[in-house]
């Protein structure tokens, strides 16, 4: 289960914009990210997810956190080197 | 052995039917998670019983090694056949590998799609309303009988486009083949009927199709070639199987909760925003289904030697209980943020239904709490718990002032 830990928020240290992607290869259409932050996601009729925001609204960066702790098949990240160390739950 | 034994030892004689671990199987997997983890049976046939999160998820996405071609908890049939004589393709998608699995599974998911799936919330709305007004004025009802059996199998009466009247007869013929199936006679009962009613509706719809789901199939062409009649009934009898008693025991374990937990039927009631994550979190707690794979050729997997043919059960609901992943896993937090449960499983079998399940159980909870906000169980009768494949109160008394 390597490489499963270190996305349990999507807040960066020093304010810099937050974007997230679905890896699609992992995506086995959960619709959870949808479910918890309809703003941020959509989902296609096979239930492939996708991130529907170029960047994440500061308003709305708690939902992307919800979102990336709840996608059972670890497939939402923030693009780039923004991840920071967490619990891993 | 008579599988009324009482078990002695859960990690090298499990029972999945053994009354305590249907009542209560919550703390049998703490210790086996805690000091097993791995659990194995002979018990109608070798069955290795994994608790960890990890250990769960790692076998549903390594379709190589552990197969889908038997799903049931409760082996079908003294030969070790699984289903029906009449399915020769078993219940695609749920009991097929790719390429099977894959094709089918894209005829269904547009079916249970969020946008489609939004379209049935007014009937799923007045459906429950209907059910509540019938109970309200008694001051008591069975929430599991009178309320939760009754929404999961209406709703997909509509989906497949058959008769709602049918809704007793597909309940019963559901809990045949699932929760009474260690009773041959009444299992095969159950299908037999199932699949005999599953068609003649096929039958009438080739000759005068509509634009519900049993009519799609049949007109589906997959490269230019109609669906196989076998692949057609065996995704039809899947749909309602798979629709029915889950769904309608994650709606009465939930009640159960909020009957037990006065806390948290006033906090959902006042912090209606709360619902989204409270859906997931009693989904976590509470997960329904237990699935089965089969070991394709020997191997070792967490010190266990599995051998060929060796059944594994995909303890979902254990899996969503271990602390290793879920801090605080027994106790149900409403606002719960690290939530990666895998009720509907994991890997490529991901439930096609979960977006309709997660629709029902919202909405039979909200109107419940909108018509019933301050309701616990009845004083001085039982709750009665089903399990084995699917985990649920099948009578649950509450009383409401």
């Amino acid at each position: 289960m390597g490489g499963r830990s270190g996305q349990g928020s999507a807040r960066p240290p020093g304010g810099v914009p937050v974007k997230i992607r679905i890896d699609p290869d992992r995506c086995q259409g959960h619709a959870r990210c949808f479910a918890l932050a309809p703003e941020l996601f959509a989902v296609d009729d096979y239930g492939q997810a996708s991130v529907i925001v170029d960047e994440v609204p500061p308003a709305l960066e708690d939902r992307a956190s919800l979102a990336i702790a709840n996608c059972p098949e670890y497939a939402i990240e923030l693009v780039g080197d923004q991840a920071v160390p967490s619990s891993g739950l | 052995m008579p599988r009324t034994a009482p078990v002695r030892d859960w990690s090298s004689d499990f029972d999945v039917l053994d009354p305590r671990y249907v009542a209560d199987p919550f703390g049998i997997w703490d210790d086996l998670r805690a000091t097993c983890p791995i659990a194995h049976t002979d018990r109608r046939g070798s069955t290795w019983l994994p608790t960890r999160y990890e250990d769960v998820t790692a076998i549903a996405h390594d379709i190589e090694h552990f197969r889908s071609l038997k799903v049931a908890v409760i082996p079908m049939g003294p030969a070790g056949g699984e289903g029906d004589r009449q399915l020769e393709y078993g219940l695609p998608p749920i009991s097929s590998d790719p390429p099977l699995h894959t094709w089918t599974r894209r005829l269904l998911l547009p079916w249970f799609s969020h946008q489609r799936v939004e379209s049935y919330v007014p009937l799923t709305r007045a459906l429950c309303r209907g059910l509540l007004d019938s109970v309200i004025g008694a001051g008591r009802a069975d929430a599991a009988v009178d309320y939760a059996q009754q929404i999961p199998v209406r709703v997909i009466a509509r989906i497949l486009g058959v008769s709602s009247e049918m809704s007793d007869a597909f309940t019963g013929w559901v809990r045949d083949v699932l929760e009474f199936a260690d009773d041959e006679a009444r299992r095969t009962r159950g299908a037999d009927q199932l699949l005999t009613y599953f068609g003649s509706q096929l039958d009438l719809r080739r000759r005068s199709p509509g634009d519900d789901l049993l009519s799609e199939l049949l007109r589906a062409e997959v490269d230019g070639v109609p669906v196989d009649d076998g692949i057609v009934l065996g995704m039809a009898a899947l749909v309602l199987i798979a629709g029915v008693d889950t769904t309608w025991s994650a709606i009465a374990s939930s009640l159960w909760h909020l009957a037990t937990h006065p806390e948290d039927q006033k906090r959902l009631v006042a912090e209606p925003g709360l619902m989204p994550t409270a859906i997931e979190e009693l989904l976590r707690a509470f997960a329904p289904v237990t699935m089965a794979r089969v070991v394709t050729g020997d191997l070792e997997y967490g010190d266990c030697p599995m051998k060929e043919g060796d059944k594994v059960l995909m303890n979902f609901p254990a899996a969503n209980r271990d602390p290793d992943v879920f801090d605080r896993p027994d106790a149900v937090l409403l606002d719960r943020a690290h939530n990666r449960h895998v009720a509907f499983g994991s890997g490529i079998h991901r439930c096609a239904g979960s977006n309709l399940a997660r629709m029902e159980l919202r909405v039979a909870l909200e109107e419940w709490l909108h018509a019933l906000p301050t309701f616990r169980l009845e004083e001085g009768r039982e709750v009665l718990w089903a399990g084995g494949q699917v985990r649920g109160p099948r009578v649950l008394p509450v009383a409401f002032p």
